[in-house]
C-alpha cells in the first residue's frame, strides 16, 4: 500500500516537472538567444548553457531604426487601450453586477457574442474609413481596435469583481448616510481597486501582444509586433529572437504581479 | 412612490450605454462594412467579384485547409494536455500551486512572440539539431522549416501553438475543476473509482460547460491564427486570417480581404453553434 | 427614539408579490419582532422601511415624518444586516465611526461616541482590528455598536443572530435583550426563530407570504394563537388541531370528535354540521391512566425522552396528538392513555378558513378541576 503511493506521488512529480520543462524552456532558450552574442545564431553546433553572455544581440535590436519609436507607440496604445476599455467598461461591468433590469441576460449574451467576430472583420473595414477620416496610422486608430477586442472582457471581469463585493456592503453605508455614489466611492471602489488594476494591466497585456489590426492601422505609427512581423522576412535571424524575447518580458512582468487574479481573470471570461 | 423619479433600470442603462455605443461603433458597424465591402468592386459597385477572385485564387483552397487541419491537429492535443495539467494543478500535493502558475505563464506571450521562439528552436541551426546532434543521433541540421515542405512548417505551428495556448484552455479548466474536485471526486473514490474512472465518469461530465467554453474561445482564435504562421513560415503556409492580411496589405485589396474575414467569421458561427449543440448542457443535470 | 407607522405597503418583484398592502405600528421603544417562514417578506418589509427598497404603493412614516420617497441616509435609521457587512477594508474603529463622520460629526465627538458604544457592547480591545480577524460573534458586536453609535430613531435588524453557534446565539439574546433595556431605542427586528422572537419582543408580528396574520404580545400569540397557521408556526411541538363536526344534541352542540363528544363553548357563527379544529397546546392537555368522564383514549405511538419532559405521540381514531409528560411516568408505546382538554386552553379554528372563532361569552362551563393528575 505505501509503496504504491510512493509511486503515485512519483509519478506525480515527474509529470508535472516534465510539463513544467515544455512550457519553461523554450523561453530559457529564447532568453539565451538573446543574451548571445549576434553571431553565434549562426554557429554549429552551439551551447545550451549561457557561457558567453553579451549584449549585443539586444543592443542591435533596441538600436535599430524604428525600434525604440515603436516600443513607444506599443506602450502609448497599450495605455489609451487600458484607460478607455477600463472607462467604457468599467461602469458596465457595475451595471451587469449590481442591477436587475430588462434584458441583462441578453446584454451577457451580446457580449459574449462580440467574441465570434475575428480582428480581420473589424480592422478591414476600419482600415478603410479611418483612412477616411484621418485617424489612419495613428496609435488612436490601433487603440480604438484594442479596446474593442478588450472591452468584452473588461465589462465580464469587473462584473465579476463587483459580484464579489457583497451588495450589503454599500446598503450599510447608505443606511449610515452615504448617497448611492459616495457608497461606491467609499465602498466598492476600494475594494474592488486591485481586481480592477488586475484587468487593467491584463488590457496592456492583451494590447501589447496584438499584432493583426496594429499592422493594418498603421504604416510608420508602428507598435512594436506590427514593427516586428512586417520586416520578418528581411531581418537577420538575431533580430527576430531579440524582438521575440523583448516582447515576452515585459508580458512576463506583468504576468508576475497579476498573478493572484490570473485565474479569475480568465475563469470568468470564458464562463 | 416611483411617480415622478426615474424608473429603476435608468441608471443601469446610463452605465451600460457607452459601452454599447462603442462595440457597436467598432464591432457592428464594421462588420456590416465588411459585407459591403465584400460585395462590391473597387469601383464602388455591387459585385460577387471580391469572393469570385478569393475562391479562383490559388491559395484560398490551400489557405481553408490549413486553417482547418491546424484547428483539428491542435485542439484535440490541447485539451488532452489541459486537462492534465489542470488536474495536477488542482490535485492537493504539496508544490500544485506552484506548478499551476508556471503552467500559465504562456498567457502572457503573443502569437507572434510565440512563433519566434519556437523558431529559435526549429530553424536549421537552431535547438531541436543542436540537442538531436548532442543525443549523437544526426551529424548535419536537419531543415524542418523548408519551402518544400509545407507540413513541417505546419507541425512547427502545431508545436508553437499547443505550447502558447494551452494555458487558455487549461486556465479555464481550472475555473470549472475548483468546483468539482472537492466532494465529488471524493465520493467516486469512496466508491472505489480509480483515477481513469473517475475522470471518465466524474470529472468530463460536470466539466461539460468549462470545457464547451474553452473549446469555444480557442476555436475561435485558432481560425484567426495569423501571426505564428508568418513567422515561422514566412509565406508558405497560407492561412485564412494571413490571406486576408496579404490581400488588404499587399494587394491593397481590401475587398477580398474583406470577403476573407467573412468566411473566418462563417466557420466561427458554425464552430460555436457546434460546441453549442454538442456539449450542451441540461441544466438538470448541473443540479445547481 | 420614535414611533414607526407602515401603511398599506405593496412591493411587487416582477410577478412576485413579497409584501401585500402591509399596516403595522410600531410604538416609541417597542422591541417589534418580524417573525415568519423563509421568504415570508420579513427582510422585504424591513427593507423598504430602510429605504433601500422602493414601495409599490403605501406610505412609511418614522415619528410624524412621512419617509416614503426618502433615501435610506435621509430617514435616520440603523441597520444591523444578516452578514453583518462590515466594511472589510476599515478597522473596527473606522467602520463603527464610519456613519458618523458621514454626518460631519466633529471627530472629537465621534471618538467619545464610538468609545462609548465600543464600551457597552465590550469590544474596546477590538478597535484597531480589520475585520478579517474578528470572530463572528465580535463582528456581530461591531455591525450593532456601527448601528447604535447613529443613535437613530429606529433601529433595523435583519436576523443578526443567525450566523451565530447556538451557545453564543444564547448569549447575543441576552445581550440584545440588555441593550434595548439600556437604550430604550424603537427597535425592528426580524427572525424566523420563534424562541428568539418569545424571548426578545415586547410585540411580535407573524408574518406568512406578504401578510402580517397576527400582532400580539409573545404570550398572547403562544396562548391565543389568531390562525391555525400561527398555533403550528409557534411553540415546540405546535400546537395540536384536532378535527371534528359540530352536532346538535338533546342539551345543545356539542363538538363530535372520532365517535366521542365533547362540550362546546357558545361560538360565534358557528352551525351544526360546520367542521372544526380543536387546538390545544401540549402541555395544556390533561392525562390520565384510567378512564373517567370527558376523557378520550388515546393510544400511545411514539416516546422521545427530552430531558425535562418527555413527548408523546399519540392517537385518537385516526388522528395524531403530541403531549408531553413529565419524565419517568411509565409510559409505553401501545398502551392507552385518557386525555381530557381544560375548555379554557383550547382555541377553537373554522376547519375551511383556518382563522379561530371567537366565543360568545368566557367560557365558565365543564372543565373546572384546577388540579390535574400530573406529577
Ligand atoms: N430582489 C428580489 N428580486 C426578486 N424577488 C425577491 C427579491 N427579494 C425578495 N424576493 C422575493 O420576495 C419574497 C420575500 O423575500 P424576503 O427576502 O423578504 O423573505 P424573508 O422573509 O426575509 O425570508 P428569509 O427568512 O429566508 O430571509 C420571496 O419570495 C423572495 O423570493
Ligand atoms: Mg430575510
Amino acid at each position: 500500500m505505501k509503496g504504491r503511493a510512493w509511486i503515485g506521488s512519483a509519478l506525480w512529480y515527474m509529470g508535472a516537472i516534465a510539463l513544467a520543462l515544455w512550457v519553461l524552456a523554450p523561453i530559457y532558450l529564447i532568453g539565451l538567444l538573446a543574451f548571445s552574442p549576434r553571431m553565434a545564431v549562426y554557429r554549429w553546433p552551439r551551447p545550451l548553457l549561457p557561457l558567453e553572455f553579451s549584449l549585443e544581440t539586444m543592443r542591435f535590436f533596441v538600436s535599430a531604426t524604428g525600434t525604440l519609436a515603436a516600443t513607444r507607440n506599443s506602450v502609448v496604445v497599450a495605455l489609451l487601450t487600458m484607460m478607455l476599455s477600463l472607462a467604457l467598461g468599467a461602469p458596465a461591468g457595475y451595471a451587469l453586477a449590481r442591477f436587475l433590469f430588462p434584458g441583462r441576460e441578453a446584454v451577457r449574451m451580446g457580449i459574449l457574442m462580440t467574441r465570434m467576430f475575428p480582428m480581420a472583420i473589424l480592422s478591414i473595414p476600419l482600415a478603410v474609413t479611418f483612412i477616411r477620416i484621418g485617424l489612419y496610422d495613428t496609435p488612436w486608430a490601433v487603440a480604438l481596435v484594442h479596446t474593442a477586442m478588450a472591452l468584452p472582457f473588461v465589462i465580464l471581469i469587473t462584473a465579476s469583481v463587483f459580484v464579489s463585493i457583497p451588495r450589503d456592503l454599500e446598503e450599510a453605508a447608505m443606511t449610515l448616510g452615504c448617497s448611492p455614489l459616495s457608497a461606491f466611492l467609499r465602498i466598492s471602489l476600494p475594494l474592488a481597486l486591485p481586481g480592477l488594476a488586475a484587468a487593467a494591466l491584463f488590457t496592456f497585456v492583451i494590447s501589447w501582444n496584438e499584432v493583426f489590426a496594429a499592422a493594418i492601422l498603421t504604416l510608420r505609427q508602428r507598435t512594436l509586433p506590427a514593427l516586428v512581423i512586417t520586416v520578418l522576412n528581411e531581418s537577420p535571424l538575431y533580430f527576430r529572437f531579440a524582438g521575440g524575447f523583448f516582447m515576452v518580458a515585459p508580458a512576463l512582468v506583468i504576468l508576475l504581479i497579476i498573478r493572484r487574479f490570473l485565474f479569475n481573470l480568465w475563469g470568468i471570461t470564458s464562463r | 412612490m416611483g411617480k415622478g423619479k426615474a424608473p429603476e433600470w435608468l441608471l443601469p442603462l446610463a452605465l451600460l450605454m457607452p459601452a454599447a455605443l462603442f462595440l457597436t461603433l467598432f464591432i457592428a458597424i464594421p462588420s456590416v462594412q465588411a459585407l459591403w465591402l465584400a460585395f462590391q468592386t473597387p469601383g464602388g459597385s455591387w459585385s460577387l467579384e471580391p469572393f469570385r477572385r478569393m475562391v479562383t485564387d490559388t491559395r484560398f483552397l490551400p489557405a481553408l485547409r490549413n486553417t482547418i487541419l491546424l484547428i483539428a491537429l491542435i485542439i484535440p492535443i490541447q485539451l488532452v494536455m489541459a486537462l492534465t495539467m489542470a488536474l495536477i494543478a488542482q490535485s492537493r500535493r504539496r508544490g500544485a500551486g506552484f506548478f499551476l502558475y508556471l503552467y500559465a505563464i504562456p498567457l502572457a506571450i503573443s502569437e507572434l512572440a510565440a512563433g519566434l521562439v519556437w523558431l529559435a528552436i526549429f530553424t536549421e541551426r537552431g535547438y531541436l539539431n543542436v540537442i538531436l546532434r548532442g543525443l549523437g543521433w544526426i551529424e548535419r541540421p536537419i531543415v524542418f522549416l523548408s519551402y518544400e515542405r509545407p507540413l513541417g512548417i505546419l507541425l512547427a505551428v502545431v508545436v508553437a501553438e499547443v505550447w502558447r495556448a494551452t494555458a487558455i484552455v487549461m486556465v479555464t479548466l481550472v475555473a470549472g475543476l475548483q468546483m468539482i474536485l472537492g466532494e465529488y471526486w471524493e465520493a467516486a473514490e469512496v466508491f472505489g473509482a480509480n483515477l481513469l474512472q473517475k475522470i471518465r465518469y466524474v470529472v468530463l461530465p460536470l466539466l461539460r460547460p468549462s470545457l464547451q467554453a474553452a473549446l469555444i474561445i480557442r476555436t475561435l482564435f485558432a481560425f484567426q491564427t495569423f501571426a505564428v504562421v508568418v513567422a515561422l513560415g514566412g509565406g508558405v503556409l497560407p492561412v485564412l486570417a494571413s490571406e486576408a492580411y496579404t490581400w488588404y496589405v499587399g494587394a491593397n485589396n481590401p475587398h477580398v480581404a474583406a470577403a476573407y474575414s467573412l468566411v473566418i467569421l462563417a466557420l466561427s458561427a458554425v464552430a460555436t453553434g457546434f460546441y453549442l449543440y454538442v456539449l450542451r448542457v441540461r441544466p438538470e443535470e448541473m443540479g445547481r | 427614539m420614535a414611533r414607526v407607522r407602515v401603511e398599506g405597503v405593496r412591493k411587487t418583484f416582477g410577478k412576485v408579490i413579497a409584501l401585500r398592502d402591509i399596516s403595522l405600528t410600531v410604538e416609541d421603544g417597542e422591541f417589534y419582532v418580524l417573525l415568519g417562514p423563509s421568504g415570508c417578506g420579513k427582510t422585504t418589509l424591513l427593507r423598504c422601511i430602510a429605504g433601500l427598497e422602493r414601495v409599490d404603493r403605501g406610505r412609511i412614516f418614522i415619528g410624524e415624518r412621512e419617509v416614503t420617497g426618502l433615501p435610506p441616509r435621509h430617514r435616520n435609521i440603523a441597520m444591523v444586516f444578516q452578514s453583518y457587512a462590515v466594511f472589510p477594508h476599515m478597522k473596527v474603529y473606522d467602520n463603527i465611526a464610519f456613519g458618523l463622520r458621514m454626518r460631519r460629526i466633529p471627530e472629537m465627538e465621534a471618538r467619545r461616541r464610538v468609545a462609548r458604544v465600543a464600551a457597552m457592547l465590550q469590544i474596546e480591545d477590538l478597535l484597531d482590528r480589520y475585520p478579517a480577524q474578528l470572530s463572528g460573534g465580535q463582528r456581530q458586536r461591531v455591525a450593532v455598536a456601527r448601528a447604535l453609535v447613529m443613535q437613530p430613531d429606529v433601529l433595523l435588524m435583519d436576523e443578526p443572530l443567525s450566523n451565530l453557534d447556538a451557545l453564543l446565539r444564547l448569549h447575543a439574546r441576552a445581550e440584545l435583550k440588555r441593550l434595548h433595556q439600556e437604550t430604550g431605542m424603537t427597535i425592528i427586528y426580524v427572525t424566523h426563530d420563534q424562541v428568539e422572537a418569545m424571548s426578545l419582543g415586547d410585540r411580535i408580528a407573524v408574518m406568512r407570504e406578504g401578510e402580517i396574520v397576527q400582532v400580539d404580545t409573545p404570550m398572547r400569540i403562544y396562548e391565543a394563537p389568531a390562525t391555525v397557521f400561527v398555533g403550528s408556526f409557534i411553540g415546540n411541538p405546535p400546537m395540536n388541531f384536532l378535527h371534528g363536526v359540530v352536532e346538535e344534541g338533546k342539551d345543545g352542540w356539542f363538538f363530535a370528535l372520532e365517535g366521542h363528544r365533547l362540550p362546546l363553548p357558545p361560538l360565534r357563527e358557528v352551525s351544526p354540521g360546520q367542521s372544526l379544529l380543536l387546538g390545544i397546546r401540549a402541555e395544556n392537555i390533561r392525562v390520565d391512566e384510567r378512564p373517567h368522564a370527558e376523557a378520550l383514549p388515546a393510544e400511545v405511538m411514539v416516546v422521545e425522552p427530552l430531558g425535562a419532559q418527555w413527548l408523546i405521540t399519540a392517537r385518537i381514531g385516526e388522528q395524531f396528538i403530541k403531549l408531553t409528560l413529565p419524565p419517568g411516568r411509565p409510559v409505553a408505546p401501545g398502551q392507552t392513555l385518557w386525555l381530557s382538554f381544560p375548555i379554557e386552553a383550547v382555541r377553537w379554528m373554522d376547519a375551511r378558513s383556518g382563522q379561530a372563532i371567537r366565543e360568545l361569552a368566557p367560557a365558565a362551563s365543564g372543565s373546572g378541576k384546577a388540579g390535574d393528575s400530573r406529577g
